[in-house]
């Protein structure tokens, strides 16, 4: 070391001096910014030592991290997938028992409020030919079910039962080409034979070339197949062509449109009417209302009397207006503008008015 | 005046005589260029041309013959000069540095007792000078100071010219070795 700067004396004392009066003129000089230039060229120097520095410690750091210390990456992702496919799971089996249980609570309102008497059952395999449309279900004759009976979900026809078991039951799709069922359309009444084509969609025969059919048109159940009671949803009327001497009708089926799971099998079955709307625009079934005292405040004793009308707030306050009105002689709708309104604090005797007519009648009725 | 012989390049260190000077010759003569450089041009302003402190540097250089002491003759003739001059402190400092060292590492290998290798060499210190000057204003005090090439030669000549005249004069001082 010592005989190199020996060696070197004279360029190593210049760099100094040099080097020196560098920083004497930094420490004096500033910038635009007044901003010294030692503080600048020190800054200046040192950042990209520090940059670098910083670079290797994070690259260092890094490369330990990323490679050193991965020993347990590979099963620790094991791991992770192996959760993530247990979740996946987890999710489809939480999916399914949502849909499950809206298509349960479906048939079950269905159930109950069709005339006909009905078995739930749940699908619990298909047919072995590749071809075959053909269902098993897990009710059989234990159950009631025999050979021949409609099976229906509440958007339309499924099938018919072709063989009963003791637990279980075949059931032949209305998609099978051996399927047929008597069918009726809606506005036209026209009638003719649902067939299966082995497809997702069936075929209407026997409808003469006269009658008037349309694309869009329900179809229901005509009961004429003895089989399938009158007024069930078949489906609706995709393509209509004209033929001699039987028209083209080719249906998309309604009853399998959410899947086939559960299934209502007609072990009594009822002939309907057939609605004047269709399925998607059927009226909605309303409820028996609450009995009177349901409603009615507590605190109120005039309200607490028998006989006091059932149905909302708004219902009573028009019951007692009209027997304020009928008290008084005045008949709403008639007075003109300005004159006497009738007293509608006048105090009635007894019970308070008698319901005009009730909001919904009882045991249930549908209003479009 | 005697001067050395047929040729201007030494073939050895050892060929090259190394001038002595006295101690007050080392302290008086540049503290005389410097304050010939500040006073009179304030009379005279025709001789502001000349860059005393600077021949003088170069003169120290190159007849001592060694580079520490010719960059430190550089370094405090320079901060002298800085010091009575707006520039900050190192600036000429630092040419003058560079100029001592240059100066003395290539009086090492020359005859500088030739004349016309005066010439030559103050010419071109001369301008280096300038230019490195022009080089740092800009550089470290971002100033745009305008480097005229023609008239720092025509200068540089001017000063080389008075520069063996004023070499002649310090040769007299020089220590008989």
């Amino acid at each position: 070391m010592e005989s190199f700067l020996n060696r070197y004396r004279s360029i190593t004392v210049l760099l100094l001096v040099i080097l020196a009066q560098l920083v004497l003129v930094a420490v004096q000089v500033k910038n635009d910014q007044d901003m010294r230039m030692i503080r600048v060229w020190t800054v200046t120097a040192v950042t990209p030592v520090a940059r670098v520095v910083e670079a290797l410690r994070g690259g260092s750091s890094g490369f330990i991290r990323n490679y050193v210390l991965l020993r347990d990456a590979h099963q620790e992702n094991r791991r992770l997938q192996a959760e993530v496919d247990r979740l996946k799971l987890e999710n489809n089996y939480l999916n399914n028992e949502l849909n499950l249980a809206d298509r349960a609570k479906a048939l079950a309102v269905f159930q109950s409020h069709t005339p006909s008497r009905t078995v739930a059952a749940t699908v619990i395999g298909t047919g072995a030919g590749t071809n075959s449309k053909m269902v098993l279900v897990d009710r059989g004759t234990v159950s009631g079910v025999e050979r021949g009976m409609p099976v229906v979900t509440p958007d339309g026809i499924v099938g018919k039962v072709i063989t009963a078991y003791p637990t279980a039951s075949a059931v032949l799709l209305i998609t099978d080409p051996d399927f047929a069922a008597g069918v009726v359309s809606q506005k036209g009444q026209v009638r003719g034979t649902l067939k299966g084509q082995g497809t997702p969609i069936c075929k209407v025969d026997y409808v003469p070339f006269e009658e008037k059919i349309e694309p869009g048109e329900w179809l229901y159940t005509s009961g004429d197949d003895r089989i399938f009671p009158r007024g069930f949803p078949v489906g609706v009327v995709k393509v209509v062509r004209s033929a001699q001497p039987f028209k083209e009708i080719l249906v998309d089926p309604s009853g399998m449109a959410r899947g086939l799971e559960d299934v209502l099998i007609l072990v009594e079955g009822v002939h309907q009417a057939i609605p004047d709307t269709p399925p998607g625009s059927q009226p909605v079934f309303i409820g028996t209302p609450p009995p009177a005292d349901a409603v009615k405040p507590p605190d109120n004793p005039e309200n607490a009397a028998p006989g006091a009308p059932a149905g909302t707030e708004a219902d009573r306050l028009r019951a007692q207006y009209k027997d304020i009105g009928a008290a008084q002689g005045h008949k709403f709708g008639e007075g003109t503008p300005g004159s006497k309104p009738p007293d509608f604090n006048l105090k009635l005797p007894g019970p308070v008015g008698t319901p005009a007519a009730p909001a919904v009648p009882p045991g249930g009725a549908s209003h479009p | 005046m005697s001067y050395s012989g047929g040729h201007i390049l030494l073939s050895s260190q050892r060929e090259g005589q190394v001038s002595r000077f006295s101690a007050w010759v080392m302290l008086l003569v540049p503290l005389a260029a410097i304050l010939f450089q500040v006073y009179v041009p304030l009379f005279f302003e025709f001789l502001s041309f000349l860059e005393m402190p600077l021949l003088v540097v170069v003169y120290f250089a190159l007849m001592r013959r060694s580079q520490v002491g010719g960059l430190l003759v550089g370094a405090v003739v320079g901060l002298a000069q800085d010091s009575l001059s707006k520039n900050p402190l190192g600036m000429l400092g630092i040419v003058n540095t560079l100029v001592g060292y240059f100066a003395a590492s290539v009086g090492m290998r020359l005859d500088v007792d030739h004349p016309l290798i005066r010439l030559l060499l103050t010419f071109f210190f001369f301008v280096f000078h300038q230019f490195f000057y022009w080089l740092m204003v800009r550089a470290l005090l971002g100033q745009s100071l305008v480097f005229e090439a023609q008239k720092t030669l025509v200068l540089g000549l001017l000063n080389a010219v008075v520069g063996i005249s004023l070499y002649h004069f310090l040769d007299k001082l020089r220590k008989a070795s």
